[in-house]
């Protein structure tokens, strides 16, 4: 193929299917093409388009499932119907539909990339901003579209630039492995909050920043991310299913439509996206899709928006990259993986950060990326979860016996950390209790000094140990009970509000400064044991209902009249 | 078979393990259907999974002991590996490949397939919630199975793994619907006798009107096993999404599919993944299992139970470890049950049912204490086992007095809640009637993954 590009767009053989032009030699390009290749004849032609693969980005995003190419797959169902058929081109945005848009650039003014040229109310949630694309000189606004109606291939603005004269829609392209440019980067300091208390509290998130979660098969990684999408205090969500199942993508389209986002009350869909390439559609676009999707995030980052990605599986996306790789007959490295495997990772992970924007009025944006990780028999050694660990500063490790006991989420508090401890105090501290540290810090020791106990115990038996530690490992236990565990599947539970997370936490804390306190007295422990409120407070999280806390405060009061009662109590002595 | 006309070619220029090289090709496409005629004049299939350069390289389903450079003859068919489908296949016994082996003449095609099938789109896929009480407490009560789940059978050998799945597609039914229904049986590589046995429950219990049986057994050509699920599913995916049959889909042994798989990587000189199995195994087997669901707007359904055998009982081997990663749960047999005597010998640590969370419990399809429930059993059993390890070590008095309540609910859940017969039908209030019993024995403090409101309502300890 003479004068093709690398990462070119091509269309193969008589069904015009999509591909992309991965490697040249002299005058052979290697294809891979992003649809089932069978009954695909040498000999058939190829279509050159001329760019790179690209996704169109613009009003309509929002709500919308794609595939790894950014095919909406609802025209592709309302074209060939249940199943997916090949071949079949759909543009990725609606271009029938009309968008109000309002303008705000003044004509004759000055602008350069990432300035604002006006607004679209595209969702009650999301106002999609018009920006001048990144890659157009700045220039004179000698033209610029009156309040109205348009479509995503309307002119909105007309810019006079040292290039000649540059017309701007509603929606531009922009290549998907590129990064979209900005400002400067901006360290994350505010957590992203994700009503999931093991998160929050003990490992947490900030915006902006990367974390991965590792685990074998059933552990909880998409119950996770799920949660993450459904309850993270981001403006803008993307689910990318790269490799995973139909049903997990249906489950989120049936349920997103009905949850309500807790901080604005509206629909959850209106500010989600969905990339679905699940493990029966090409492996090639499997593995374009986790750029399709970071690009669209960018996109909303650029606006000045808190962007959330999350990626299930990066795993299958590093096997589609090596099942590419083996078919290019390149020198495998470990377990058959390119030697490229670590720098592509890298560049994923790069992808994330808090940011000034490009253009004015100024703004701060972010991505925020979390990847799933899912590791050959459960086993963090090998590549794809090694490489990942230098790339992220949080890290969930799901723990397959966790999971086999039913402790959800099944994220292990021994090998978990987050670097974004200390960053994400203050935010706590100013916007929901002063004392989040200082109790995170206490309930933490209480589980390290368990695991270390239990080790005892495996030698020597519970009954061996002092009361002062068996009452730790009680209250461990009621931490990781009423604390740790949370029901994605429970109606309060599924969320719980960082301030419920403070006053859920303060109450073991408190439960063991007066168990301890009574048994100093000498209060026996099996009497502390078996007092009716320790059910209460492991139940708590479920019982009491998200908007009704101030029943949390009654509770801990009922914690001290128990404590104050077993010492009125005449002592029975045995 | 018809002889079917296509392109011939005499130009054989390799045969190495199950593929056979043809030279001096031309027009040929990738995943074309080949017949293969032998000098001796036998016939077999084959379908093409390299082309380029002029060569072909075809791997032949039915092996190529025998095959000769000199005097075969590839016959290029022109066309993907379809098998002809109808609902009369119902009833129907065939081989691997679709051929009866009943002696009854060839069902009339209603349509014509490709095997391969093609992908469900997502976006038009309805999320499965509809409850298939099975009658087998460890499956309703803890681990539910789903219309439109694909749910395998992690097995090992000598484990009554058919059994279980005979009982399973005997009694399986959605409670308030009387509907079509279908069982589809596929043998890859399986015994004679197990085949049979499969082929006597469905007779005995009158379902063989409803099924239609594929046969690969273990002297068949192995790497028509390749062929054999999808043959099978094609057929499903008809019944189901054309015809509106709630499908049941039982394939067993996937082990020997993926060894089937292995063999061809090996004969292709791949680079090799894990055990020697091919790095693109997970999307091989996605291929499969993902064929499996409901789809928007249409009425039928297919559920597809595969069993597999662990090698060395091992969880983490390749095969059980994609399947794992792909269905939506697993139902793990254990060993150590089994040798106690308990039937079905279901090991629910480990086994999970992906869709019983979202689809049943938080839509509240069943009892509403179902979901606390389940997960109250699960804790309770889970500390009952740590315990017993620990007072393996430790001794008895070594153990609180509740610790010990925990070993007693042990052995209870295990002996009264597990263990059924084979021909025991339990409905999910005979099956949560049990574990309100059992969990009763323990103190209510224990409870603590149970709404109060359920604890009131069913909670009755002996005093
Ligand atoms: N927070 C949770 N609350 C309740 N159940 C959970 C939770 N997390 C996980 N589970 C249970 O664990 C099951 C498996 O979780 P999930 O599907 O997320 O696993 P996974 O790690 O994504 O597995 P795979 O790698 O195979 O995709 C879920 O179906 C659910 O039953
Ligand atoms: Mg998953």
């Amino acid at each position: 193929m003479m004068g093709a590009k690398m990462y070119e767009t091509v269309y193969v053989g008589e069904e015009k299917l999509i591909g992309e032009i991965i490697k040249l030699t002299g005058d052979v390009a290697f294809i891979q093409v992003y649809e089932n290749t069978s009954g695909l004849r040498p000999g058939e032609p190829v279509t050159a388009t001329g760019r790179p693969l690209s996704v169109v980005l613009g009003p309509g995003l929002l709500g919308s499932v794609y595939d790894g190419v950014q095919r909406p797959l609802n025209r592709l169902g309302e074209i060939s119907g249940g199943f997916i058929r090949r071949g079949i081109q759909v543009d990725p945005l609606d271009r029938g539909r009309r968008w109000r848009f309002i303008p705000s650039a003044k004509k004759g003014s000055e602008v350069g990339p990432g300035d604002v040229l006006g607004v679209v109310p595209e969702t009650p949630l999301v106002e999609t901003k018009i920006m001048v694309p990144p890659d157009i000189h700045p220039g004179k606004l000698l033209e610029i579209a009156p309040e109205g109606e348009y479509t995503v291939d309307d002119r909105v603005a007309v810019i006079e630039t040292r290039s000649g004269r540059v017309e701007v829609g509603l929606s531009h392209i922009w290549p998907v492995r590129r990064g979209r440019p900005f400002k400067s980067r901006l360290n994350p300091e505010v957590p992203l909050t994700t009503g999931q208390r093991v998160l929050d509290t003990f490992f947490p998130m900030s915006k902006g920043g990367t974390a991965c979660i590792p685990g074998a098969f059933g552990t909880g990684k998409t119950v996770t991310l799920h949660q993450l999408a459904k309850w993270s205090d981001a403006k803008v969500i993307f689910h990318i299913g790269c490799g995973e199942r139909g049903n997990e993508e249906s489950e989120v389209l049936t349920e997103f439509p009905h949850l309500v986002d807790p901080y604005s009350g509206r629909p959850l869909m209106e500010r989600t996206v969905l990339v679905a390439n699940t493990s029966n559609m090409p492996v090639a676009a499997r593995e374009a899709s986790i750029y399709t999707g970071g690009t669209m995030a960018e996109y909303f980052r650029d606006m000045g928006y808190d962007v959330l990605l999350v990626a299930d599986s990066t795993s299958r996306w590093a096997e589609a990259l090596r099942e590419i790789s083996g078919r290019l007959e390149e020198m495998p490295a470990e377990e058959g993986y390119p030697s490229y495997l670590a720098s592509r990772l890298a560049e994923f992970y790069e992808r994330a950060g808090r940011v000034v924007t490009l253009g004015n009025p100024e703004r701060v944006g972010s991505v925020t990326l979390v990847g799933a990780v899912s590791p050959p028999g459960g086993d963090f050694t090998e590549p794809v979860t090694t490489h990942t660990m230098r790339f992220i500063r949080t890290f969930w490790a799901l723990d397959a016996n966790l999971a086999y006991t039913r402790h959800y989420p099944a994220i292990n508090w021994i090998n978990s950390y987050s670097a974004y401890v200390e960053t994400v105090a203050k935010w706590w501290h100013e916007n929901v209790s002063p004392e989040w540290a200082s109790l995170r810090a206490e309930a933490y020791g209480l589980l390290q000094r368990e695991a270390d106990l239990l080790e005892l115990v495996r030698l020597l038996g519970p009954e061996a140990l002092p009361d002062e530690e068996k009452l730790i490992l009680d209250v461990a236990r009621m931490i990781r009970e009423g604390f740790l565990q949370q029901s994605a599947y429970d109606e309060v539970d599924a969320y719980c509000p960082p301030k419920k997370q403070v006053k859920l936490l303060s109450l073991f804390v408190l439960f063991h400064k007066l168990a301890r306190e009574a048994l100093a007295r000498g209060v026996p422990l099996k009497d502390i044991r078996s007092l009716p409120v320790i059910p209460k407070i492991i139940r708590a999280k479920y019982e009491i209902r998200n908007d009704a806390l101030e029943e949390l405060d009654r509770l801990a009061q009922t914690v001290r009249e128990a404590f104050e009662h077993l010492e009125l109590a005449p002592q029975i002595s045995g | 078979m018809a002889v079917e006309r296509g392109v011939e070619y005499t130009s054989i220029t390799e045969v190495k393990g199950p593929l056979m090289v043809v030279g001096g090709v031309s027009g040929v496409s990738y995943d074309e259907l080949v017949e293969v005629e032998t000098s001796s004049g036998e016939r077999r299939l084959g379908r093409v999974i390299e082309v380029g350069e002029g060569r072909a390289v075809v791997q032949i389903f039915e092996g190529t002991q025998g095959l000769g450079i000199e005097g075969t003859r590839a016959r290029f068919l022109g066309r993907t590996l379809q098998i002809g489908v109808s609902t009369d296949m119902l009833g129907r016994i065939f081989d691997g490949l679709g051929r009866p082996l009943d002696g009854l003449p060839e069902p009339v095609a209603e349509e014509e397939r490709d095997v391969n099938g093609e992908p469900i789109n997502p976006e038009r896929r309805d999320y499965p919630s509809d409850f298939i009480q099975t009658g087998i407490s460890a499956i309703d009560g803890m681990n539910s199975l789903v219309r439109g789940q694909k749910l395998p059978i992690f097995s090992g050998a000598g484990l009554p793994h058919n059994m279980l799945a005979a009982q399973i597609a005997r009694q399986a039914t959605v409670p308030g619907k009387e509907e079509e229904f279908a069982v589809i049986f596929a043998a890859v590589g399986v015994q004679n006798d197990e085949a049979r046995f499969f082929r006597q429950s469905l007779e005995e219990s009158g379902a063989i009107i409803r099924s239609a049986l594929f046969l690969n057994l273990a002297d068949d050509p192995a790497i028509e096993r390749i062929v054999t699920p999808r043959i099978a599913l094609t057929l499903a995916e008809y019944l189901a999404f054309q015809q509106g049959y709630h499908v049941l889909v039982i394939i067993t042994d996937m082990t020997n599919y993926a060894e089937a798989l292995r063999e061809i990587s090996a004969a292709r000189e791949e680079v090799p993944g894990r055990k020697g199995y091919p790095g693109y195994m997970y999307t091989d087997l996605a291929s499969i299992y993902e064929r499996a669901g409901r789809i928007r707007g249409l009425k039928g359904s297919l559920t597809q139970m595969p069993i597999l055998s662990m090698p060395s009982d091992d969880i983490t081997h390749p095969i059980p470890d994609l399947t794992g990663y792909i269905t939506e749960g697993q139902i793990v047999l254990s060993r150590d049950l089994y040798r106690k005597g308990i039937y079905p010998p279901v090991n629910v640590l480990m086994s999970l049912s992906r869709l019983m969370g979202p689809g049943i419990i938080s839509q509240k399809r069943t009892r509403p204490d179902h979901g606390d429930v389940s997960n109250q059993l699960y804790a309770s059993y889970s500390r009952a086992v740590q315990l017993r390890s620990l007072a393996e070590i430790v001794g008895r008095s070594g153990l609180s007095e509740t610790d010990l309540k925990y070993l007693e609910f042990g052995d209870l859940f295990e002996q009264r809640f597990l263990k059924q017969q084979y021909t025991e039908n339990r409905t999910l209030d005979r099956t949560l009637e049990i574990a309100w019993d059992i969990l009763s024995t323990l103190p209510e403090a224990e409870l603590t993954k149970i709404k109060e409101e359920h604890i009131r309502k069913y909670y009755r300890p002996k005093v």
